[in-house]
């Protein structure tokens, strides 16, 4: 067969974001030999796009925050559906985690007596994330990439998974190709921790890379292991919508922490309008009182802008969908009106929001200190992915763990901004520290030749059908367009099954997608190859989707508007079954235990 | 002074409300403008070749200002060329990954819009020439990466309080946060001559380590003794001062001044001034 390099490792983790260096950094303090696999450049994965901040109760900023408050902050953003031991130890560990990037050098922005400051986000009772102005996770990945490479970590980059290597139930290795030079690699190790990120490119309008196709997912799907959740993909309320070449690039949910409000074309004030029974209570109740809390003023409740964003997203579309929308098919999004409150408010927004100022300024050509932006939905978080133990993060298979955004439980149903990147470093280390402990009772075994020639010829065989084939980005092209029309924001039965055919016939023709040009950094190539993850991940959502027939969190059926008890129980699962066909199940949630219980009531 | 419209005070008013979206309504109208979405033909010339060699191939698709450089590379890459090699992340100016140079100019290209070009003649896309070239507009970056192994890591001072945490001023933070913007796009690697035209790679840092250099010297926490690398290891001495890194970085960090110049002093104070190495030495701290 075509040669391959072999490398071998304790612990292989794929991905090189804030998850994957996090436990690339855990398993080598842990004394095992680790590689670290990813597909861009060091320091380019998509964590280095977050704005925001890492949410970590450290009450810094308000006292009043605990592990407990935001447990049930997770819980009820995630409506219940959250695997409530992740919820726990993340909500007790994040701290911990925070403050550890400050000692390997991440400077957060302060309070003013020099600890690190917190800022408010939707669906988070008190100020609880972390930040560096709108860049923390530039500051985070680069904090762990410098840490990291003096760790004795063996980077692979730009070097891309195509599929897990299996030693009976236990996965031993990967194999993959450099893009460089497009030659094969063997990786064989004694445990493989994904921490590939999510899948947002299988979508047309998302504020997420090329990376993002689901690879991880189709990686541990195929070795066997259980997916979970896969209905719930977070569309994040306010993406860019003109011009169109940047449709989808993210505004971060800062700006409305900061008072940016929400508006439609006949200037209302609409989220004010539609407030959600169990948020009645935290939401305030006039425009004065959501912006004292924006300005940390203790009392108040924080504005409608700042609910949860799968609410906030359907709102949007309601008043787009009824023709109050702006020029272009958004609405407002005004942080520019806060001059009525500020001295010197357009300075403020340039310091508190330095790279949404200079998004808008470079791309749009809008000032958004004087000017409002133009802002819609855009796809940006998958919830579902790889189940894992809540404690180890392994996943149903031995050997594999998962970690970051492509590992299912901490979310349940729908995110809240900020818990990602507390996520990453939690379940990071811990999947680090699990995976090692694994690699060192189960060395790297024999390696199935049949198998790495199987998996060499599949990935050559789009240069054997050369230009007689089709090209990859026309059937990427049409699978975005389908899934963003078909199973996104609003979803129905009807809908959802057409696109289940449409699958099929996307199945076929990447089956014959050809290639031109030679393995040397071909593009057209890598993208052939990532088609087939993308159309996994698009069934595996559409199917989960189908079987939940109510509402909740970030998925919203037509044909079921309201959200059902009965669905409250179970998560649904997604295995790869017998003659390769994609199963579902449904696995019930485990009760909260007493003391998990009780928080939840007492912060209700 | 009337805040946002409420919901019991529906009737429009001044701030988010109407105000915001005859704003938003002008602001539309003049992004239109700008955007102009009317299609109009424009050639780009983008070298296309190997570390073997290559030339320059001429692209004429349809376009609109309101694309930028990377979306015009990834039509073609749809449509005329799908092997063509480029680098990209994020499409935000957030990554790093898709430096080039732009008719002659060192740029990100998903932050260069079409509407800032002369599109009347052919716009040149060529990959960053100070390093080792893979395929058409993909360098091999890898050096960096390297060189950045050789500087110090970051040696904290002990914890200010019990809980391990340290105190800091969010003035001392906002000096060193302006380095710790770097996307290392390389662009000012790029451009610096000491690389570029005279090669030094395995003597001179570069621009990007400096930058590098200064944020560990200047953060508030760490201890670490730098100086006599950066004079010896890292090269410093090479750096004339020419300024050309500062003005491509699409940070806007002004790395002459405050990094690099900043650093020269600490090496001068230490080698050619007795009485400051004296000093320091009796004070046993670096600054
Ligand atoms: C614009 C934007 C803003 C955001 N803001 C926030 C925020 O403020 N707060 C917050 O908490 N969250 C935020 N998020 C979400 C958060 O950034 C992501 O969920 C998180 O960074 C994912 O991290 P990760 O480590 O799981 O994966 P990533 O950082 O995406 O890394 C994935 C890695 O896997 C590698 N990889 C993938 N497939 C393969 C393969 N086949 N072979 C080898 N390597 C592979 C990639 O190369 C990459 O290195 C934001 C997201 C976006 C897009
Ligand atoms: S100022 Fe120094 S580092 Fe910057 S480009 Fe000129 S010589 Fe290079
Ligand atoms: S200093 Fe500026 S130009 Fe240089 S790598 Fe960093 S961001 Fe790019
Ligand atoms: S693609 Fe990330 S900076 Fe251009």
């Amino acid at each position: 067969m075509a040669g391959y390099e072999t490398v071998e490792h304790d612990v292989l983790v794929i991905g090189a974001g804030g998850a994957g260096l996090r436990a690339a950094i855990a398993a080598a303090a842990e004394g095992v030999s680790v590689g670290l696999v990813c597909k861009s450049l060091l320091g380019k994965a998509h964590t280095v796009m977050a704005e925001g901040g890492a949410a970590a109760a450290m009450g810094n900023v308000d006292d009043r925050d605990s592990w407990k408050v935001h447990f049930a902050d997770t819980m009820r953003g995630g409506q219940y559906l959250n695997n409530w031991r992740m919820a726990e130890l993340h909500a007790q560990e994040a701290p911990d985690r925070v403050r550890e990037l400050e000692a390997w050098g991440a400077l957060f922005d302060r309070t003013p007596d020099g600890r690190i400051l917190q800022r408010n986000f939707g669906g988070h009772r008190y100020p609880r994330l972390a930040h560096v102005g709108d860049r923390t996770g530039l500051e985070m990945i680069r904090t762990l990439q410098d840490h990291g490479i003096h760790q004795g970590i063996d980077v692979h980059m730009e070097v891309t998974v195509l599929t897990l290597l299996r030693d009976g139930d236990r996965v031993t290795g990967a194999f993959g190709y450099d893009r460089e030079r497009g030659r094969f690699r063997l990786f064989r190790a004694g445990a493989v921790v994904l921490a590939t990120g999510g899948i947002g490119r299988a979508y047309k309008i998302t504020s997420n890379s090329w990376e993002y196709t689901g690879d991880g997912h189709a990686l541990a799907y195929h070795a066997g292991a259980a997916l979970m959740d896969m209905e719930f993909v977070q569309f994040h309320p306010t993406g860019m919508v003109w011009p169109p070449s940047v449709r989808g690039i993210l505004v971060t949910e800062g700006v409305r922490g900061e008072g940016g409000v929400l508006i439609n074309s006949e200037g209302r004030r609409f989220m004010f309008d539609d407030i959600p029974e169990n948020y009645r209570g935290q939401t305030a109740d006039d425009a004065e009182e959501g912006w004292r809390y924006t300005q940390g003023d203790k009392d108040a409740r924080r504005p409608p802008e700042l609910l949860t964003r799968d609410h906030v997203a359907r709102c949007i579309v309601r008043e787009v969908r009824e023709g109050r929308g702006s020029p272009h098919g958004g609405v407002y999004l005004d942080i520019a009106w806060i001059a009525q409150k500020l001295p010197d408010a357009k300075a403020h927004i340039r310091k508190k929001l330095p790279s949404m100022y200079h998004q808008f300024k470079q791309l749009a050509e809008i000032d958004i200190t004087s000017e409002p932006m133009e802002v819609g939905p855009t796809t940006h978080y998958m919830m579902g992915g790889i189940r894992v133990d809540g404690d180890t993060q392994m996943s149903t298979v031995p050997g594999l763990f998962a970690a970051g955004e492509c590992a299912a439980g901490l979310h349940g149903a729908n995110r809240l901004g900020g818990n990602s990147l507390s996520d990453l470093l939690v379940f990071g280390k811990r999947a680090g520290e699990s995976a090692a402990r694994f690699a060192r009772e189960n060395r790297a075994s024999t390696v199935d030749e049949a198998a790495l020639e199987a998996a060499a010829r599949e990935a050559l065989a789009p240069f054997d059908r050369g230009t007689e084939g089709e090209g990859a980005y026309q059937v990427q092209h049409d699978l975005q367009e389908m899934m963003q029309d078909l199973v996104g924001i609003v979803r129905r039965e009807d809908e959802m099954e057409r696109a289940l055919e449409g699958l099929a016939a996307l199945n076929e023709r990447a089956a014959r997608v050809g290639v031109t040009g030679n393995r040397e950094y071909n593009p057209g190539w890598h993208t052939a190859l990532d088609l087939p993850n993308l159309l996994t991940v698009s069934e595996a959502i559409t199917r989960s989707a189908l079987d939940r027939k109510e509402s909740r969190g970030g998925h919203f059926r037509d044909d079921f508007p309201e959200k059902d008890a009965a669905f409250s129980t179970f998560n649904t699962v997604i295995r790869k079954g017998e003659g390769g066909r994609m199963e579902l199940g449904r696995e019930p949630i485990p009760p909260l235990p007493p003391h998990l219980a009780q928080i939840v009531e007492e912060n209700r | 002074m009337s805040a946002p419209e409420t919901r019991t005070a529906p009737a429009p008013t001044a701030g988010g409300g109407m105000a915001a979206v005859e704003a938003g309504a002008r602001a539309a109208a003049k992004s239109d403008r700008a955007t102009s979405s009317a299609a109009k033909t424009a050639t780009f010339r983008v070298w296309r070749g190997d570390a073997a060699g290559g030339g320059l191939v001429d692209f004429t698709l349809q376009v609109s200002d309101g694309m930028v450089v990377l979306d015009a590379i990834h039509q073609i890459q749809a449509e005329q060329a799908n092997d063509l090699a480029v680098r990209w992340n994020c499409k935000a100016g957030k990554c790093g990954s898709c430096s080039a140079e732009i008719n002659g100019m060192p740029r990100l290209m998903c932050m260069t819009r079409l509407g800032e070009l002369d599109l009347s003649q052919p716009v040149t896309v060529e990959p960053m020439r100070a390093f080792p070239r893979i395929r058409d507009l993909v360098t091999d970056v890898s050096w960096n990466f390297a060189a950045k192994k050789s500087l110090k890591p970051f040696k904290p001072r002990a914890p200010d309080a019990p809980d391990g945490t340290w105190r800091m001023d969010q003035r001392d933070v906002d000096r060193v946060q302006e380095f710790r913007k770097c996307i290392e796009c390389f662009l000012c690697q790029d451009v610096c001559h000491v690389l570029r035209d005279h090669h030094k790679h395995d003597e001179f840092v570069g621009p990007r380590l400096l930058v590098q250099a200064a944020m560990l010297e200047m953060h508030p926490l760490d201890t670490e003794d730098r100086v006599d690398d950066l004079r010896r290891a890292h090269g410093i001495g090479y750096c004339n001062i020419t300024k050309c890194c500062t003005k491509v970085c699409p940070e806007g960090i002004t790395i002459t001044d405050n990094a690099i110049i900043p650093l020269k002093e600490r090496v001068v104070d230490r080698h050619f001034d007795p009485l400051a190495k004296l000093v320091q030495l009796v004070r046993g701290r670096k600054r």
